[in-house]
Formats: C-alpha cells, sequence, structure tokens
C-alpha cells in the first residue's frame, strides 16, 4: 500500500476562512440569496430582539450543521428532509427554553419567531446545500459564516428602523429631546414591516454599488 | 424674450462637452427647454420629433391644475377665517392661504428637483419633466398645516423609492405623488388625519372634521349640502375640495386629448355603482349615503382626473384602462365605508390598482391574441 500520508488541511486555512467570509458579502443569505426574508421583516422593529434572534440562529445553525454532518453518512437519503427538521426542532426548543429562563422580555417580544427559526430556509438550505456533504469542521464554519450574514442584516436593518422609527437604540434615547421640541417627529412607517423591506433594499442598492461582482451581466 | 436667447446661447458652451461646466448640463438643459422648444434634432432612423413632446403635455396638466389650486388657496384661507368667525374680504383670504401654500410648492420643487438632477447627473441622463407635475399635485393633496421638514422627507422618498430606483420618469410603477402622500400617511399620521390638521390656525373650538371624517363615525348631523360639497367650501386637503374646479382642469385635459376620458368615466362609474350597491345593502347611515356625495366628497375627483390618470402608472389597453378605473373607484368606497381607520381611500385604491395594471393589461392583451387566434382558425377551416 501506498504510505502516501494524507496532509491534513489547517484548521484556518484560506479555504475554510472563505466559508466564513464569503456568507457575509459575496453569497449573503439576505441580501444576494433573498432568503430568511420573513423573518428580517418581523423582529426588526427594535434592535434587542434582532440580535438576540441572530444569536439564536448562529447557535441553531452551526449545532444543526455539525450535527447532520457527522450523521451524514448514516441518513437513508429519503427521510434526510425529516431527520435534518428533528435536528433544528429539538436544537431550537432548546434555544427557546434557554431564553425563557434567562432573558424573558425578549422571549416575549420574539413570541413565535423563535419557534419559527426551525423553517428558516437558510437553515434547511445550509443543511442540504452544505452538511449533508461535508466534513463537521467545515460545515461549522459554514453555519457560522451563513449566520452571521443573516445576523449582520437583521441588526443593520434594526439599528436603522429603532432610530427613526422610535428614536433610541437598543431602548436607550438616541435622539435629543430638543428635536422633539422643534417639530421632529419619529417616523411612523419605520415600524411597519414595508419599511424593513425598502431598507433591505437599500442595503442591497449600496452593496452592489461596493461589489461590482454581485451585478448581472447581460 | 431675446435677451435671455441670447443669455442662454452665450452660456452654452460652458456646459457643452469639454466645457468647464460640463458636469452641470443636465441642470442647464432643464432650464433651457423649460424657456425653448429644445433644437435637438434626430440623427438616426426616420422618426421625428413631435411639438407635444413631454414638456408640452406636461404644461397642459399643470395649466389644468391651477385652477383648483387657486381655489385650494382661497379655501385656506377661507376655512381659516371662518374657524375664527371671521368673514374679511375675498382678497385678504386669498393672500392669506397663498401664503400658506407658498412654503409648500417652493420644498417641494427645491428637494425634488434637487434630486432629480443629482440622479440625471450620475446617470449622465437629462433632467426628465416629470417632476414639473408631480411637484405641484403633492402640495394639493396634503393638509396646508403639514411641517414642510415632512414634505421635505416625503419628496424625497417618493422621488428616490417612487421614481428613481425603477429607472426615472416613466418607469415608475406607482404614482410618485401619491407615493409621497401615503409616506405622510403612515408615517406622521397625526399630522395627516384626524380633526386638527384640515384647517390651518383653528381656532381651538371649532370642529375641523371633514364632512367624510363625520360620516365615518356616523354623525352625520352637519353634512354639508350637495352644492356645497360640489363648491367645495369644506376643509380638507389643498387641492382636492372642489369638484367643479377640478373638474375644468378635467375639461382642459379631455380637449388637448391629454387626459384619458375612459380612466376618469371608468373610476366614477365605480364609484357610483359602489355607493348605490351599498345603498341596496343598507346596514348603516353611512350605507344609506346618496352615492353622488361620494363622489363629490374628499379626493375622489381629484384623484379620479388627476392621479388615477396618469399615463405611467395606469393602464394602457383601452379594455384595461375601464377595469382599471373602474376598480379604483369600487376600492375607493369599499375603503371610506369599511376601514375605520381610514376616512379617506382614494389614495390607497389608486396605489392598489397601479400596481395592478401591468397585470390588467397582460390579460387584456391575451384574451386579445386569444380570440385573434379563434377568428383566423375559423377562416382556416371555412376555406
Amino acid at each position: 500500500m501506498s504510505a502516501e500520508v494524507k496532509e491534513r488541511e489547517p484548521l484556518f486555512s484560506a479555504k475554510n476562512m472563505k466559508l466564513i467570509k464569503n456568507p457575509i458579502n459575496l453569497s449573503n443569505p439576505i441580501t444576494v440569496q433573498v432568503l430568511g426574508i420573513c423573518s428580517a421583516l418581523a423582529v426588526t422593529a427594535k434592535l434587542m430582539p434582532a440580535i438576540v434572534l441572530s444569536i439564536s440562529v448562529l447557535v441553531v445553525m452551526a449545532v444543526s450543521n455539525v450535527l447532520i454532518s457527522l450523521l451524514r453518512n448514516g441518513i437513508p437519503p429519503r427521510i434526510r428532509i425529516i431527520v435534518q427538521l428533528v435536528v433544528i426542532a429539538s436544537m431550537v426548543i432548546l434555544v427557546d427554553q434557554v431564553l425563557k429562563a434567562f432573558v424573558y422580555d425578549v422571549s416575549k417580544q420574539l413570541s413565535v419567531f423563535v419557534g419559527l427559526i426551525i423553517t428558516n430556509c437558510i437553515i434547511m438550505g445550509r443543511l442540504e446545500a452544505f452538511a449533508m456533504s461535508n466534513k463537521p469542521w467545515p460545515a461549522f464554519l459554514d453555519g457560522i459564516g451563513n449566520a452571521l450574514g443573516y445576523g449582520i442584516i437583521l441588526i443593520i436593518v434594526a439599528f436603522f428602523r429603532e432610530l427613526l422609527g422610535s428614536g433610541t437604540v437598543l431602548d436607550m434615547q438616541v435622539i435629543p429631546e430638543g428635536f422633539y421640541e422643534f417639530g421632529y417627529k419619529n417616523n411612523g412607517l419605520m415600524i411597519l414591516p414595508p419599511m424593513a423591506l425598502i431598507t433591505v433594499g437599500v442595503i442591497i442598492w449600496v452593496q452592489r454599488y461596493y461589489t461590482r461582482d454581485l451585478i448581472e451581466k447581460n | 424674450m431675446k435677451a435671455l436667447r441670447k443669455f442662454i446661447d452665450k452660456q452654452k458652451p460652458h456646459f457643452e462637452k469639454g466645457g468647464k461646466f460640463q458636469k452641470f448640463h443636465s441642470a442647464f438643459d432643464s432650464v433651457e427647454t423649460l424657456f425653448y422648444v429644445p433644437d435637438k434634432v434626430t440623427t438616426a432612423g426616420s422618426h421625428f420629433r413631435d411639438a407635444i413632446d413631454m414638456k408640452r403635455t406636461m404644461i397642459v396638466v399643470f395649466i389644468s391644475l391651477i385652477p383648483a389650486l387657486l381655489f385650494g388657496m382661497w379655501n385656506i384661507g377661507y376655512q381659516h377665517f371662518l374657524s375664527l368667525g371671521e368673514s374679511p374680504d375675498h382678497w385678504t383670504m386669498f393672500l392669506y392661504g397663498f401664503l400658506k401654500m407658498l412654503p409648500i410648492i417652493v420644498v417641494t420643487y427645491g428637494v425634488g428637483l434637487g434630486l432629480e438632477i443629482v440622479f440625471a447627473q450620475i446617470r449622465s441622463h437629462e433632467v426628465n419633466e416629470g417632476f414639473f407635475v408631480s411637484g405641484l399635485l403633492i402640495p394639493m393633496i396634503v393638509p396646508p398645516e403639514t411641517p414642510l421638514w415632512q414634505i421635505a422627507v416625503a419628496v424625497a422618498f417618493a422621488v428616490i423609492f417612487g421614481k428613481e430606483v425603477f429607472g426615472g420618469s416613466g418607469m415608475n410603477i406607482v404614482n410618485p405623488a401619491l407615493t409621497a402622500r401615503a409616506f405622510l400617511f403612515f408615517a406622521y399620521p397625526s399630522d395627516m388625519s384626524g380633526e386638527r390638521v384640515w384647517i390651518s390656525e383653528m381656532a381651538d373650538t371649532f370642529s375641523g372634521a371633514t364632512p367624510l371624517g363625520n360620516a365615518l363615525v356616523g354623525n352625520f348631523d352637519n353634512m354639508p349640502s350637495q352644492w356645497e360639497m360640489f363648491m367645495g367650501f369644506l376643509p380638507g386637503s389643498i387641492g382636492e375640495t372642489s369638484t367643479l374646479m377640478i373638474l375644468i382642469g378635467a375639461l382642459i385635459l379631455l380637449a388637448t386629448g391629454i387626459g384619458n376620458w375612459r380612466i376618469m368615466l371608468s373610476v366614477f362609474a365605480g364609484g357610483y355603482v359602489m355607493g348605490l350597491l351599498f345603498n341596496l345593502w343598507g346596514l348603516n347611515d353611512y350605507m344609506n349615503m346618496d352615492p353622488l356625495n361620494h363622489l363629490l366628497l374628499g379626493g375622489f375627483a381629484f384623484g379620479a382626473v388627476f392621479m388615477a390618470t396618469d399615463p405611467v402608472t395606469a393602464a394602457q389597453t383601452n379594455k384595461g384602462m375601464y377595469i382599471y378605473g373602474f376598480l379604483v373607484g369600487v376600492i375607493a368606497i369599499l375603503i371610506r365605508v369599511f376601514n375605520p381607520a381610514y376616512p379617506e381611500g382614494v389614495m390607497l385604491s389608486i396605489l392598489l390598482m397601479n400596481v395592478f395594471a401591468p397585470l390588467i393589461d397582460h390579460y387584456v392583451i391575451e384574451s386579445n391574441i386569444k380570440k385573434r387566434l379563434k377568428r383566423m382558425k375559423a377562416i382556416l377551416i371555412k376555406n
């Protein structure tokens, strides 16, 4: 037999780092793949819920990516979706219980949307597209990367919506009282879901302006 | 006039390619063509420039808005002094309204044209005339006391997200003027609806509710007579109250062939039919209201004549226009009567139908193709 020792890839090789970097910009789940829009509209009226949801998604995504990657050779292809769902669902229930135990107020604000992480298309998509055919470590990085890409957009949108819609950031008054005395008013439209969609649109606009690779050639 | 021409000609080389102000050529171009018919000729292909270009079209619409605009200014003053219990002469009223209105118009044009010029410059287009009319429509559909900064924000929103992201004038899906109003309506509801906003500097004891606002809460005691509704001596958005003045504008639009009679007619028909249907249903006082009142009150006439007929956002096919207009009327009355939060539904119904207009056109064209195919087959079989 050949004595050739397969050289181990370093943990943070350029290829692995790409798994984290790409989803943040070039293949961002929200602004490029347009996945997970529903939660981006629903929980971004305030910054705090957006941050908590981003972290929850990060945990669910990283762990279920690793689990599915470990199980990938044992999962019969016919029932793989069910297996994936079972893994995600158990993770989501865990996260939900933790949130209820430690940050009850935010958990109440997020209400059904923590549970709806199960149906978040990004997670299912990454399990199908990546974890099912890759080793645990790259799968872990991929999960982290995509969750970060998702979370960054959520937090940017929530920041602007809270700032312009309620005049606060993380529930602290940012816009000075003096403005209100001059007749400034909070923009009620920012709190409504349509404005989240438009904010996401503006982010896509800016992103494409700076990242020429994203512009379709025709 | 000759001096102006000479002056413009003298400045021209600076703005052409290689001149020192080349960057501002679109600003220059917009000023030049505002005063004179452009001297450009086509260089390729066999088509010619019609004397009725977009600028002339827009100017006709502009002229047709003037009766309603002047009446609106007078009405601001009239309502103001009425609420105070005074009755000065008409010039005082007009002057009062004029001074209220002027800053709104200046801000709208300043912000809107400024943004248009910036976008035209970035894209190296010419400045489009589209905003010429929108800039007059926006001041006419807001309450007289709307804070100026809110108008500036709304105009910026409408120009950028209503128009420029789609590629500028002629590419927009929804009417920019109504986009601005919808923005104000949802973003700053306390300045756009209720009883306090329709009369400027109103006396505290006076009830400033519009007839539609009253009707929605079931108060029909001080409903104005139909004559008053028609003439427009009512509180409301600046340009919308007088049906008479709007109809004069409509006549100008129809006589010059610029407004579309199919749309106007079917909007009014839709509103009237819906009013009649509600009469048959008749569950409460509002449903039993004379359908004619619906057409005379609020922004119905204004929307039908100036907003629904916008050639960019309306349906394009003849059959489609009837369907589009009819549904605008129907939905407007439906929102008025059924939605407890919105006393007026014309803005929302026009915006909604703007979105559906391309779909309506699509099916009208498809059905036409099918019809012709059938006829073709029948002929082929016969032979």
